[in-house]
This record gives C-alpha cells, structure tokens and sequence, in this order.
C-alpha cells in the first residue's frame, strides 16, 4: 500500500469511528433525554434567575449576550459530565481503549455530538434571550448570531471532549472539570458575547464590528479540535 | 523466527507506576486453548491481560500476541484482542443489538457479522431489542462477550468473567466459552474460582510475584 492510499484508508477509518460515536451518544442521549429534561430546564432557570437578580429592562438588554453564554458555559459541564459518564458507567471507555479504533475518530464524534447539544441548547437561550430581556435582532444579526454559535459551540465541544477524556478516569472529576474548563474557555465567553451583542445591536454596536471576534472563535475552535484530535490517543491511555 | 502463537512471552516486565507487576514472566498459549491464570491477588494476573492486551508497555524481555511484537505495535494487537474486566464496557441505555452493532462497527464488522455475534451468543431472539439496563447480569456478559465476536477478537482475555453471576449465568457462561474454543478463539481467564474456571480450562497456570508457573491441565 502506497502513501496515499495508507492516508486515505486511515482518514476512512477515522471518519468511521468519528460516524459511529457520534450516532451513538446521540441514540443515548435521545433515549436518556438529559439535554431536554435536565440541562435544558437549568439553562432556563439560571436565565430567568438573572432576570430576577438584575430586575431591570435597562440593564437586562445591556447583559443579555454574555447571560447566554454564562449560562450556556454552565450547561457545557453537565453535558460534558453526561457525555464521559456514559462512557465510565460500564468500562466502555477501556474497551473503547482496546478496540485499537483511531482516538482522532472517537474524539472527532464525541465532539460533534457534543456541538449538537450545544447548539440546539444555545438556540433555546438566544430566544429566550429575545423573550425574557426583550433583545432586538436583525436580519444581518441574526446571520452573525447563526455564524457565533456555531464557532463557539464547536471550540466548546472541542475543549470540552479533550477535558472530559482528561478528567474521565480522575478522583473528583466532578470538581475537578470545570476547575480545567472554565478557564480555557473564557476567550470563548469573551468573543462569543462581543459578537452577540453586535448581533442584538446592544448599545448601538454595530453588526459589522462582531466578524472579528467571530474569526477569534474560528481560530479557537481549529486550534482544539486539532489538539484534541492529535492528543486524545495519549489521553486514553492515561 | 516466526511467531504465530497467539502468545508468546519470554522473560517479560511490565511496570505499573514504578513498581514491577510482572517480574520475568514467560509463557506461550496455543490457539484454541483455554488457558486459567491463578494466584492471590496483586500476583499480576490483570497486568499479565493488559499486557496481552497492548494496554502496557512491555519493559524488558520479549512478547509476541497473534504474532505482532508488543515492543512495536500494540495498536495492531489491540484490534485483534478482546479484553473483558470485571465491567462490561456496555451503554445502558442502548438495546443488545445496538450494543453489539456499535462495537462490531468499531472494527468495520458487517450487518451479517454483527447478526452473526448475537446468534453465537443466542441474543438474537427477544433479547435482542431488549435495554442492556433491563438485563440480568448473565444476560450482560452474554451481550459483553457477543461484542468480542461482532469485534473479531482472536484472543479473549477475561477477569474475573464469573464474578456477580448466579449459577445459570455462569453455566450459559462457560457454554459460550467453550463453545467460542472450539471455534477458533484463544482464551484466557483469570479467577479465583478454581473449582469453575479448572474445569473450563484446557491448561492451568499460576501467577506469583509477577511470574507464571506451569500447573499443566484443568481439572
């Protein structure tokens, strides 16, 4: 077998695994429904309790963006929690060990799996945002916002597998995730939350001055999934 | 030399931490044997399954799994082993088949393959739609070991693969294994139930201080 062809056999292998992972923990989360019965209604709740704590129209649509993705961040932990537990409830993670499957594949799935959560969680927010804080959006912010969740969920996802599978096997991992998590996102928090106030227009920012810190979310999330992709094997392991 | 013996160790150490679980072990299996490893706990007989299993790093001496040298390529012996422990590395929430169907495709097993696997193990009946969570504990080996069929594994190394199972799950157990033998697999099993596991097995040996001795056939 030529280079090429070894390349693209390991690129299918990896596609594979990545294709299987991702249908699995989907199936198991549309069996256990975590996302809708438990994460979902605590992303809800910590937006309404801020609404509650701020208790001003003024302030309210002035904080609106980064309520979102506060609360967005908070969720990521349960789901990430949920995601590896799955996989330690029953040694499936050493068996996935000993499977000899490509790790760049098994973290690829997890981690696009995780992204869908994210995003349809993420979409449930931004419109209660819109709601609850009475958050204005355009046309032309509506296309930023699209774009912002998408490159925030994906550099999220991303950390969050690469932790998760760090902290996996680990005492305390409960504690221990989002002491590794939180601070490695905050570039995600900052950028995501400048874009989306471009995108809501809040005070008077315009849309166009958000594509920049979309690029910095873009550079995040390359950045992540890449490391992750390369560094997961190792963190099996382990 | 050509090494095509499922296993083949000569004066292997592996190292957990900094501690030397296995201290010069040698030991050679033949295919379709099943072979028992006995010895008191921390003898290294879980360590001696990982290391069969690619999962270690052998230190010093030589190991050769289904003729793949552990020094070079444990990934490539990991695609051909199964390793079982005292869990079941099953998803709960997903049914038999779609247990079954995730680790078989996990090695590009077929749809016929994976059929195949759940027939061998007689899950392909009601059980077959059945939650793993909704499973007796023997009924979740069967789904376990079902997995290493659909997963092609040639050589099952098992820990402790009676341990929470009552009298039926361990007879219906060591139905499939012998069965499993006598088409083609190689396996390995360490217990601490002598009586079951000695009569399973086709060659018995012990681990103590890290190195194997010979005790010849089962029981």
């Amino acid at each position: 077998m030529n280079d090429s062809n070894r390349s693209l056999a390991s690129f299918a292998s990896t596609w594979s695994t990545a294709r299987s992972m991702l249908g699995k923990d989907l199936l198991i989360e549309r069996r256990g429904r975590v996302l809708t019965n438990q994460v979902l209604p605590f992303a809800l709740i910590v937006m309404v309790m801020f609404a509650f704590a701020l208790d001003s129209d003024a302030v309210l649509e002035r904080v609106a963006p980064g309520l979102v993705w506060l609360a967005t961040l908070f969720s990521t932990l349960f789901i990430i929690a949920r995601s590896f537990a799955v996989e330690t409830a029953d040694g499936a993670l050493d068996q996935l060990r000993t499977t000899g499957a490509p790790p760049a594949g098994i973290f690829l799935g997890k981690a696009l799996a995780l992204m869908i959560q994210l995003l349809a969680l993420v979409v449930v927010l931004i419109v209660a945002a819109v709601v609850l804080y009475r958050a204005d959006l355009s046309w032309e912010g509506g296309v930023l916002l699209v774009t912002t969740a998408l490159a925030a969920t994906s550099g999220l996802a991303a950390v969050g597998t690469l932790y998760g599978g760090l902290s996996a096997g680990a005492k305390g991992r409960e504690t221990l995730l989002p002491l590794l998590v939180l601070p490695v996102v905050a570039p995600v928090l900052i950028g995501a939350t400048r874009a989306t106030e471009s995108a809501f227009g809040t005070n008077g920012i315009a849309v166009g001055e958000g594509w920049p810190w979309l690029g910095l979310l873009a550079v995040f999330a390359v950045m992540f999934s890449v490391t992750g992709a390369i560094a997961f094997g190792s963190l099996l392991d382990d | 030399m050509a090494h095509d013996l499922p296993v083949e160790l000569n004066d292997a150490v592996a190292v957990l931490g900094s501690f030397p679980v296995l201290a010069g072990a040698t030991l050679t299996v033949e295919r379709g044997e099943i072979v028992l490893l006995r010895g008191p706990n921390g003898a290294g007989k879980t360590t001696l399954l990982r290391l069969c299993a690619g999962l270690l790093e052998l230190q010093r001496g030589t190991g050769h799994v289904l003729g793949i040298d552990l020094a070079r390529d444990r990934w490539a012996v990991r695609q051909r082993v199964g390793l079982l422990g005292h869990a079941n590395g099953l998803y709960p929430d997903l049914t038999v088949t779609e247990n079954v169907r995730f680790w078989g495709r996990t090695v590009g097993a077929s749809p016929s393959e994976i059929a195949a696997a759940l027939s061998r193990m007689g899950l392909d009946g009601r059980l077959a739609d059945v939650p793993v969570a909704r499973l007796s504990a023997g009924q979740r080996r069967r789904t376990a070991l079902a997995s290493l069929v659909a997963r092609r594994a040639e050589l099952w190394l098992l820990d402790e693969p009676h341990a929470g199972l009552d009298a039926v799950g361990r007879d219906e157990l060591d139905d499939v294994l012998r069965s499993a033998a006598r088409a083609g697999a190689t396996i390995m099993v360490a217990s601490h139930e002598l009586d079951r596991a000695g009569h399973l097995a086709t060659r018995q040996v012990e681990v103590v201080a890290g190195q194997v001795r010979e005790l010849g056939g089962g029981s």
